[in-house]
């Protein structure tokens, strides 16, 4: 399962959420009956004001936390309950400090039990793949900010998973690091085509980045609204200045800010 | 705070200053100490000068090198008795929140009771003595490393153990490539402060037990050269034990260096 990547037809659901809601143990309703169906390949944003219960509905698609009532299942796989090869990058980098750029890229692979040459040959690659060859064996303090971050996303991709959470990796970078970061990981999903379920609070970074953008309103958390943006990638930096982008920004705060102001009101 | 940046890597007029400042000091103190006893006449059975107890320590030195060598080993063998007693429990902690529950207050409990107070007993069940110095010092030694690598195991960042989890991870793996490395400088320190406890708990022990023989320790020079008021020889005794303990604690400053140096803050040189 690790190894291969799950190469069914392009289209369908790769993820169904029917009714999914979670409330934790100190009583919060983080989410309330969530239903989505994320596709094959698509590349989701999660776009929401904090505490609208984004990372626990990135929790419960990883399987690191479970619904409290609700189904999620993964129509393509067989039986629909089997998780496909998935991948996690978090806000911060999270990279075992005492060890090499290298071998935390190597990480999932040795825990899978693969044997060395090809840990270690799998590992370069994925560095390789994100800029960081001739990296291998720098520590984490010895790299930038955005640099820890590829390697974070470099450990993610090197299981070659079908699909990828990212919870707000980019929020601590700086703009520069940023815009780097996002067109690369563009071209990473163009040419590896895995699906992405992205969270951000950026409206301008999920238009600039996803298929289609799904807007959770808080307390309890639910979608508010799932807005397409029909823009073909590659999405020049050209995209970022044009009058569409302008006007897919414009919708998608219109929507944010209609569950803003739908709360106040409650 | 003693800051021991060490060796490798370093500027070196800054390790020269660490070194040639306390030791211009000592020589200071030593030289002022020789003057005064000179000066004002101090009989040497009262306070002997620098010269003597040196000279003592010239003179006595097969005496004395035999008892350093009771004394170390005995320092030695309880610390490492104490990292593998110590690393052991602190993994079954780390493994079952059950045990400790159950343990941990026990391990308090001989930690918080004097080690002066318990001798005596330890020294009449053991039936050798340099086994009850053994344990005496081993129970000093063992909670620090105990303690601090229990709360080290526990520190592991919680999304790592998430990613763990999330690659399906199992104990033995979880503990083997994140807790145990994560747990390593909270060792290092908790080993730091038992090789000086392992030391005081070897010397208090023996001065409890007051044996002779040829396998004597460095607390019963001190002892023995008290009672023939060879006060010079007192003092280098005194002078060995607290150069071990000196010792001791720079060893283990270079290996914790050595050991966390590429990313423990507490081992990165910062460039200015
Ligand atoms: N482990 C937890 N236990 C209890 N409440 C939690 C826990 N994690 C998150 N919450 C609560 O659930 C809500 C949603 O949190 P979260 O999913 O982290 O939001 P977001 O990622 O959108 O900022 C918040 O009100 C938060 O306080
Ligand atoms: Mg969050």
């Amino acid at each position: 399962m690790l190894l291969e990547r799950n190469d069914s037809p392009p289209s369908g659901a790769l993820l169904r959420l029917r009714g999914v809601t979670k409330r934790y143990t100190s009583g919060t309703v983080a989410l309330r009956d969530v239903d989505l169906v994320i596709g094959r390949h698509q590349f989701v944003s999660l776009l929401g004001s904090s505490g609208c219960g984004k990372s626990t509905l990135l929790k419960l698609i990883s399987g690191l936390g479970q619904p409290s009532a609700g189904t999620l299942d993964w129509p393509a796989a067989p039986g629909g309950a089997r998780r496909p090869e998935l991948s996690f990058v978090f806000q911060e980098p999270t990279l075992l400090p005492w060890a090499t750029a290298l071998r935390n890229v190597a990480l999932p692979l040795r825990l899978a039990g693969l044997d060395r040459g090809e840990i270690e040959e799998r590992a370069r690659r994925a560095l390789g793949t994100v800029g960081l060859a001739g990296f291998e064996r720098a520590y984490p303090r010895e790299l930038s900010g955005g640099m820890k971050m590829r390697v974070s996303i470099a450990r993610a991709l090197v299981t070659r998973p079908s699909i990828l959470l990212m919870d707000e990796p980019f929020a601590a970078l700086d703009e520069i690091a940023r815009t780097r970061l996002n067109d690369d990981l563009l071209a990473l999903w163009q040419e590896q085509r895995f699906t992405i379920v992205f969270v951000t609070h950026s409206v301008f970074e999920s238009v600039y980045l996803a298929q289609r953008i799904v807007v959770l309103a808080a307390r309890p958390g639910r979608v508010a609204a799932d807005l397409d943006v029909d823009e073909a990638y590659p999405r020049s930096p050209a995209y970022r200045t044009s009058a569409i982008y302008a006007k897919h920004c414009e919708r998608v705060s219109a929507a944010l800010e209609s569950t803003m102001t739908a709360e106040s009101a409650r | 705070m003693i800051r021991a940046k060490s060796p490798p890597g370093s500027r070196l007029p800054e390790n020269v200053a660490a070194v040639a400042a306390p030791a211009s000091l000592g020589i200071a103190l030593l030289v002022f100490w020789e003057i005064v006893v000179r000066v004002r006449g101090i009989p040497p059975y009262v306070l002997p000068p620098p010269s003597l107890i040196g000279a003592a320590l010239v003179r006595d030195w097969s005496l004395l090198s035999g008892s350093l060598w009771t004394t170390l080993s005995i320092t030695l063998e309880a610390l490492g008795l104490a990292v593998v007693f110590g690393l052991a429990f602190s993994v079954l902690f780390a493994q079952s929140r059950w045990m400790e529950r159950a343990f941990f207050p026990y391990a308090v409990i001989l930690q918080v009771t004097p080690i002066v107070a318990i001798a005596p007993l330890i020294i009449i069940w053991a039936n050798n003595t340099l086994i009850a110095l053994l344990f005496c010092a081993w129970l000093v030694a063992f909670f620090p490393i105990l303690s601090n690598t229990t709360v080290g195991l526990n520190s592991a960042d919680h999304n790592l153990l998430d990613l763990f989890a999330l690659y399906g991870a199992n104990r033995w793996q979880t503990l083997r490539y994140l807790r145990l490395p994560a747990a390593l400088p909270y060792f290092l320190s908790g080993l730091r402060i038992s090789g000086g406890l392992a030391l005081i708990g070897a010397v208090v022990a023996e001065f409890v037990a007051g044996t002779g023989g040829t396998k004597s320790g460095l607390a019963f020079r001190i002892l023995e050269a008290g009672n023939q008021l060879n006060i010079p020889r007192m003092f280098a005794a005194l002078t060995l034990i607290s150069l071990c303990g000196v010792a001791m604690f720079l060893c283990l400053t270079i290996v914790s260096h050595l050991a966390l140096r590429h990313w423990h803050e507490s081992a990165v040189q910062r460039e200015s």
